[in-house]
């Protein structure tokens, strides 16, 4: 007779550890490398726009003009194109759970103007 | 002879994981035919090849299925790689076929509980989707996501699995397996399951081969084909494989296969663990692949062998993209085993085909 084929590992679930957590109460730790929001470091951005240029969804939004970077986060699809292909290395992903949005909204960052260095100025300098 | 009835089965069924209809026609509790309708959820995602360049559609083929996520990027990358004579370093193939194989694992292990609740087994289908989470586990710590990966790019993968997460692979494969096997008891050796699978939806040989059934529901009824027998990739690395076949051709000839490939991937991974090569994980693919150039692949997806087209039209955006899902080739036995089953089995059936409609309709 094929019965009771699971008693024993059913049996064992009573002593042993749970599997699941008590969320919200427990919350499991971010795991390292683990895909997230893309963060950016705004003094290294060059705004050259190679993120806005991989990015399968237009998620990201550079403007030069007005040297903004601009993500939608609810369009982002966690793919880490633009880490990866970020020349500077500026964009990383921080795999922390945020807290939940009211609203749709876009996040905007001002890219500061970069202090010339020495190489720089000279060229310009010479370009003139 | 009784009266004919039409009953309407799904899209929006408790049995069902995905939204297929069926119309039902029963005399008696015998059900005479079936006739299939799907078109619920498609998506369209073939035409956004217009829209994607060929190395950002990788995001949009992995979403046409959350269960073979894995499966159809890889397949996809494989196809434009073939289109554009791209080499994959060796690394990179065999770091794909360890995800693939942990895409299979997880897949069936989903299936398995999904048929347990099908036919009241409650507890067994609480076993089985705890243990898939040890998999899912697996990918969060190596890809960094549980079910949509994005390691696959054209010219290989984007992540690297390092000795210690090799080891820690080995090592929860190795746990699973040993309470795999309690499941694997009960599935097969329960009564109250066999007398809900054992004769239960019957397709010949002759029918499978006939009806081009594919996957495990071919293999169930004796058709010896499975794609990774062909030695695509890092799959023409391993010592030996076999496909795993049963001659019964019933619902539970198609669970014991399913329940035996489990293991065959847990092998499969250790093999492909134990041999991985050092090297390069990805290539630079610069360049578009040429106008009218094309070409084919195919990859056994968990539900079995999955074709991918591509046509290139010398811009970075393809011409075509087109894909056969092994759904769209087991609907018609599908039909074929439900015929002249009891009412009551038809959810048990239309389980053991493991339907995936998101793949079929895409």
């Amino acid at each position: 007779m094929g019965v009771m084929k699971l008693a024993g590992m059913t049996l064992a679930g009573l002593v042993k550890q749970p599997e699941t957590i008590q969320y919200p109460a427990e919350e499991k730790p971010a795991i390292p490398g683990h895909k997230g929001r893309v963060t950016v470091d705004v003094a290294q951005c060059i705004l050259c726009g190679i993120c806005q240029k991989r990015c399968p969804c237009g998620a990201i939004a550079v403007d030069k003009a007005s040297r903004s970077w601009t993500i939608d986060r609810f369009r982002c699809v966690q793919c880490g194109s633009c880490v990866r292909e970020c020349p500077k290395h500026c964009l990383t992903m921080d795999p922390a759970r945020p807290a939940v949005a009211a609203k749709k909204h876009l996040d905007s960052f001002e890219v500061p103007e970069r202090q010339k260095t020495k190489a720089s100025a000279a060229k310009e300098s010479a370009q003139s | 002879m009784g009266k004919q009835t039409i009953i309407p089965f799904g899209p929006q069924h408790p049995v069902l994981p995905e939204p297929l209809h069926l119309d039902l026609v029963v005399e008696d509790e015998k059900v005479i035919e079936a006739i299939p309708q799907i078109g619920f959820v498609h998506r369209g995602l073939e035409k956004l090849v217009e829209t994607r360049d060929y190395q950002q559609f990788v995001y949009v083929a992995e979403r046409i299925c959350g269960i073979c996520a894995f499966g159809h990027s890889m397949g996809y990358a494989e196809t434009v790689e073939r289109l554009m004579g791209v080499e994959v370093p060796e690394r990179a193939q065999y770091l794909r076929v360890i995800w693939h194989e942990l895409s299979r694992i997880h897949s069936h292990i989903l299936w398995l509980g999904l048929a347990a609740d099908a036919f009241g087994y409650e507890s067994l289908f609480m076993h089985c989707w705890r243990l898939r989470e040890r998999v899912l586990d697996i990918f969060q710590k190596t890809c960094g996501g549980r079910v949509i990966l994005s390691v696959v790019k054209v010219g290989g993968v984007v992540r690297d699995i390092d000795v210690a997460q090799l080891k820690y692979i080995l090592d929860v494969l190795e746990g699973l397996r040993a309470e795999y096997e309690q499941i694997c008891r009960a599935f097969l050796k329960d009564t109250s399951v066999k007398n809900r699978t054992v004769g239960v939806g019957y397709i010949s040989t002759e029918d499978a081969l006939g009806l081009s059934m594919v996957g495990p529901f071919a293999r169930a009824s004796n058709v010896d084909y499975d794609v990774r027998s062909l030695g695509i990739g890092a799959y023409g690395q391993l010592s030996d494989f076999q496909p795993i076949v049963s001659s019964d051709g019933d619902c539970y000839a198609r669970m014991e296969v399913r329940t035996r490939e489990v293991v065959q991937s847990i092998e499969i991974i250790k093999e492909m663990i134990l041999r991985m090569p050092q090297g390069p994980i990805a290539v630079d693919v610069k360049g578009a692949p040429a106008d009218g150039a094309e070409s084919s692949m195919v990859v056994e997806q968990p539900r079995g062998e999955c074709y991918y087209y591509a046509r290139g039209n010398g811009t970075k955006y393809l011409d075509r993209m087109r894909m056969r899902t092994p759904t769209s080739q087991n609907l018609a036995g599908m039909t074929v085993a439900l015929a002249g089953c009891d009412l009551a089995d038809v959810n048990t059936i239309i389980l053991t085909i493991d339907p995936c409609i998101s793949c079929t309709e895409r």
